[in-house]
């Protein structure tokens, strides 16, 4: 029984705070619009008794989800958000990996400084922080004043509004989310796997490659889906550098809710992202498990 | 060299061939750190096929020894040669020497197969090559049972067991290993000793062995050098070691010992005598010739070495008088702990070939001590 309560505790919690609301979401794609506060119809008027259920059960359909299929915006949103996050979880990967290896190999007393810079741009506001990339990447912007000053170049490159620009945001705001995990993989390695390779006939370079990266593996794909993830409905980072070409689902479910004010059309686009989002995760999931089977 | 003739069994003995090639060679190598010195011109010859232990406490630059061997550390001077040839711009990748790792350094990630056959494929050797070679090697270390699994599914000895294959898998010249028994416990280790030796004759491999466990370095070596500050004190056999330590250090180190400090009185024939406190004879054991009449000098003797009486024993020409201070029963042996008349305490170990005494032995009995003049030795300060 004391088990139970136990056990019960973060299940509640989950209950209240995900499903309850997913709940609702669920149930306003289904509604339709109507000039009205909530903008939406039908509301659940328990005051009519059974009856009430009745008619509010009946006047839910899939409209809206046949709606989205049907425009050519949303699945090409979706096709687009999918394509600009699997891009920049490479990118952010390229970029996080060396750190977390210079990171692992670094001093020992000079570790927790480096954790610190890793994790210090989360002291301010992920709002002002991408602002302040527009600052440095706008045509009169601190990057092409440098690039100019140093001649590199003649005329400002055009970087902002672009999707280069939320590549970098993305790569910028999810960069430690790749990083620790992978770091965390690396700093258990054991140097002398690595010596043990080169005593076997493995240059560095193929040391790295046959030990180093294997044993990092779990790192790599943890980091990649804390990257990838947020990064699909990402809204923020496309609405503040990206151009008016850049097309993100998070931006597409922001303009339903706020421009037009079709709520049950937002949240339909926000339940079938969680439902995309589903496929990647249970993939995650399982190869967990499989890697667990097979160390039993 | 002994005659066949006198001699029908053959001893090896390398190092006292004046012909044999060895093949490590370490020439005036010292091995720096900033102020810290590591290895202090140390010069030492190592022949094939033998198993060579390197023993000293921790710190004493054995372990540095051998990752230069590896080629995991350059020397600061000096050279190593293996085979007659300069190792020092040959990457360990490169070397025909492979270590075993006081860790293991097991690839997690691989099964024991997998971890045998690393060094195999790094060669490019064909595929059915490789197989039958770690085949031959699961059944040396005798673990076909267990190939498919991984390092984590096993158990401690056959991790130990796992990495000995690996590091013989490539017939390296020279293996090198580093503390290997250090995490097996007694019973598991000393078997595994034995295992060892067993291996080292069958692959007529070169062994080195680093341990700072000196039954380990007295059952496997061939010979022991004995290290201490980054030089080598004493190399030799593990009885002449034992038997015969050229220095306090070396004596002290190896095995439990008497250290009775005295005057030489005088020399004669590879002996010595000392006197060493009043109302004592004088003690005599085997000198080298530095020994000089005058001299302070230190008599080593072995505490197995010293019979016990209960009355002076006649004919015997080293006495020492006292009184028993403290009797430890072991079992197989009793070491008798005797203090002398000035304060000094001297041990005596006697085997319990009987299962009751006659005549026990008890407290505060007044009892000689005597030992041949071959039992010790005597040395310099």
């Amino acid at each position: 029984m004391k088990r139970f309560g136990l056990i019960s505790v973060p299940y509640l919690w989950l209950l209240a705070l995900f499903l309850v609301p997913f709940l609702i979401v669920l149930k306003i794609s289904l509604s339709d619009t109507a000039l009205a506060i909530p903008p939406y119809t039908p509301t659940l008027d328990i005051s009519q008794g059974w009856e009430g259920i009745k008619a509010w059960w009946i006047a839910l359909d899939l409209e809206n989800y046949f709606w989205l299929a049907s425009d050519d915006l949303y699945w090409k949103a979706y096709l687009s958000s999918l394509k600009i996050a699997i891009i920049s979880t490479i990118l952010t990967l390229m970029v996080g990996y060396p750190i977390a290896y210079g990171m692992s190999r670094a001093p020992d007393e000079w570790r927790p400084t480096l954790m610190m810079l890793i994790i210090l741009p989360f002291w301010t506001s992920f709002l002002i922080r991408v602002y302040s990339w527009k600052a440095i990447l706008s045509n009169e912007g601190l990057l092409n004043q440098l690039l100019m000053y140093l001649g590199v170049i003649q005329e400002p490159l055009v970087i902002l509004n672009t999707n280069i620009a939320v590549y970098i945001g993305i790569v910028y705001t999810y960069l430690p989310f790749m990083v620790l995990p992978i770091y965390s993989a690396l700093e258990r390695l054991d140097e002398s796997l690595l010596e043990a390779a080169e005593d076997l006939g493995c240059s560095r370079l193929k040391a790295f490659w046959l030990v180093t990266m294997p044993l990092s593996k779990q790192g790599i794909i943890a980091g990649s889906f804390l990257v990838f993830i947020p990064a699909m409905g990402e809204f923020v980072i496309p609405a503040l550098l990206g151009g008016s070409k850049t097309l993100m689902i998070g931006k597409v479910l922001w303009e339903e809710f706020f421009s037009n004010r079709d709520w049950p059309v937002a949240s339909a686009v926000a339940v079938v992202l969680l439902l995309l989002l589903i496929i990647p995760i249970v993939l995650f999931q399982r190869n967990e498990e499989k890697q667990r089977e097979a160390e039993k | 060299m002994s005659d066949a003739a006198t001699a029908p069994v053959s001893v090896f003995a390398p190092w006292e061939d004046a012909q044999a090639k060895p093949l490590i060679q370490f020439q005036n190598v010292t091995k720096r750190w900033g102020d810290f010195t590591a290895i202090d011109d140390l010069s030492i010859d190592i022949y094939p096929e033998e198993f060579f232990a390197l023993l000293g406490p921790s710190g004493c630059g054995k372990t540095t020894m051998m990752r230069m061997l590896a080629g995991f550390e350059t020397p600061t001077e000096g050279k190593i040669l293996i085979d007659g040839q300069d190792v020092a711009r040959i990457p360990p990748n490169k070397r025909a020497v492979n270590m075993m790792f006081q860790s293991y350094a097991l690839f997690p990630h691989l099964s024991v197969a997998e971890n045998i056959a690393f060094g195999l494929k790094r060669d490019k050797q064909p595929k059915d090559k490789i197989e039958a070679r770690v085949e031959e090697m699961l059944s040396l270390v005798q673990l076909n049972k267990f190939a498919n699994r991984k390092p984590h599914q096993i158990s401690g000895g056959q991790r130990q067991r796992v990495a000995l294959a690996r590091s013989l898998a490539k017939a390296p010249k020279l293996l090198l290993l580093d503390e290997p028994l250090g995490a097996l416990d007694k019973k598991l280790r000393q078997d595994t000793q034995f295992e060892l030796m067993d291996i080292q004759e069958k692959t007529g491999t070169t062994f080195v062995i680093v341990t700072h466990d000196q039954e380990e370095a007295m059952t496997v070596a061939s010979r022991i050098a004995v290290m201490d500050h980054g030089k080598i004190i004493q190399v030799d056999t593990p009885s002449k070691i034992y038997e015969e330590p050229k220095s306090i250090y070396v004596a002290d180190f190896i095995g439990d010992v008497n250290l009775i400090r005295g005057n030489v009185t005088k020399t004669s024939e590879g002996h010595a005598s000392i006197s060493w406190a009043e109302g004592q004879s004088e003690l005599t054991g085997i000198a080298r010739s530095e020994i000089e009449a005058g001299a302070v000098a230190t008599l080593a003797v072995r505490p197995e070495k010293l019979s016990i009486y209960t009355s002076r024993p006649k004919d015997q020409t080293n006495v020492i008088k006292g009184k028993v201070l403290d009797i430890a029963y072991l079992g197989n042996m009793s070491t008798y702990v005797i203090e002398t008349a000035s304060g000094e305490t001297i041990k005596a170990q006697v085997a319990n070939t009987r299962r009751i005494q006659r005549r026990q032995i008890t407290w505060e009995e007044k009892v000689w001590l005597s030992f041949t003049d071959t039992a010790g030795v005597v040395l310099n300060q």
